[in-house]
């Protein structure tokens, strides 16, 4: 797990056009410079909200790395609450520090 | 005395993104609010903003997070969110490079500030200054406050640099307005993002309005990310805010929670007439 890779690279992302052009003509390219396990490619590649939610991405980043792919803000809540029933609790990050709240903590989208 | 303004105000992306989805009502009212902040700061002949943020890694990353910095450029672009998805069109701000270096220079008498000649803007920044200078006619200068990767900057040293900003705002000719933005509680941009602990953030303006230092400054990380979200240490741009206030007591003018916005959306100033009081500096 290298979660400070995988939230390096969508820092890359969400700030420079040119990392943005070279990820959607090939990602596995954009990909390849950053310490990331086969897990985190895939991810990021997919690309697995969810996964990435629940690997520890911060929200900060990963919304606007949902925004990139066009993703609907509700759909994006719904990515994240799917990822954390297919693969369980955060493992790691600052959603991780004190526990996850769960879908059922949320009070409305 | 120079600072001739000094408020604090929410600057969540759904307020400018998700707009439309809000309840109409609840929603231009606190948008009137916003326009009640910007006529207050333009009769103040303000002739810079700070606009003391918690950005979201737009900047800094975890490679060489600073506890604070501040913007040193002639402009500034912004927003690094897709226009569509934020509700802002890309923007340059007008900066003040030579403003910022005095600034700069008399903070770090105190505070071990970083500085940035360049310096992307997010929402953080980007909805604020939508609502405050809509014809980016006014410089601006960013400043930041680690309230994003831990370890998170203490509480009491975003109070010191409140005092710092408001010590070298004092030290130069220019009229100048501080704004500080930021959530209370909230859990934005997680499966949680539309949660909002009103009775907390009813309890952290009670505070913020008293200006009670040590009020202000009796929260630890772990009960704030448990009782307000990772979004309530954004309180550091509120504290940092207070601290610049000298003691001046505050006004709540807008408080509603609005969950589409993910934030209890809030627009609040400082009364900065008679203070700090002559005898006391």
């Amino acid at each position: 797990m290298s979660l400070y890779y995988v939230q390096k690279f969508l820092y890359h992302l969400n700030r420079d056009p040119a990392v943005q052009v070279a990820y959607r003509e090939d990602p596995g390219a954009a990909l390849a410079s950053y310490e990331l396990t086969d897990e985190e490619v895939e991810a990021l590649t997919v690309p697995d909200i969810g996964l990435l939610y629940v690997l520890g991405v911060n929200g900060q980043i990963l919304m606007h790395f949902a925004a990139f792919h066009q993703v609907a803000w509700a759909d994006y809540l719904q990515q994240m609450r799917d990822g954390v029933a297919a693969y369980g609790p955060v493992r790691e990050g600052v959603y991780a520090m004190t526990g996850f709240e769960g879908v059922e903590g949320a009070a409305s989208p | 005395m120079t600072l001739v303004y000094a408020g604090c105000a929410s600057h969540a992306p759904g307020i400018t993104g998700r707009a439309d989805q809000a309840d109409p009502e609840t929603r231009d009212a606190f948008y009137a609010a916003y326009d009640g902040m910007r006529a207050d700061i333009e009769a103040s002949g303000a002739e810079a903003l700070i606009v003391l943020a918690a950005e979201h890694f737009a900047n800094f990353f975890m490679d060489n997070m600073p506890s604070f910095a501040i913007g040193m450029a002639d402009f500034y672009d912004g927003p690094i969110e897709d226009p569509a998805w934020l509700g802002i069109d890309r923007f340059r701000a007008p900066g003040n490079r030579d403003l910022s270096q005095r600034l700069i220079s008399e903070v770090m008498q105190t505070v071990d500030v970083s500085y940035a000649e360049e310096w992307k803007i997010d929402h953080g920044i980007a909805v604020p200054l939508h609502f405050l200078t809509p014809r980016f006619d006014l410089p601006v200068i960013p400043a930041n406050i680690n309230c994003q990767g831990p370890p998170l900057t203490p509480l009491h040293r975003a109070w010191a640099f409140g005092e710092a900003l408001r010590q070298a705002v004092d030290s130069v000719p220019e009229k100048i307005a501080l704004v500080g933005t930021g959530g209370i509680s909230h859990w934005p941009a997680t499966p949680d993002s539309g949660k909002i602990n009103e009775a907390w953030d009813r309890d952290f303006l009670d505070r913020w309005q008293r200006n009670d230092r040590d009020a202000l400054l009796d929260y630890d990380d772990l009960s704030v990310y448990s009782e307000a979200g990772q979004g309530g240490f954004e309180i550091r741009t509120f504290i940092a805010t207070s601290a610049a206030a000298l003691g001046a007591p505050g006004t709540v003018h807008f408080y509603a929670p609005i969950p589409i916005f993910a934030v209890g959306c809030t627009i609040a100033s400082y009364d900065l007439e008679g203070f700090p009081a002559p005898d006391s500096t």
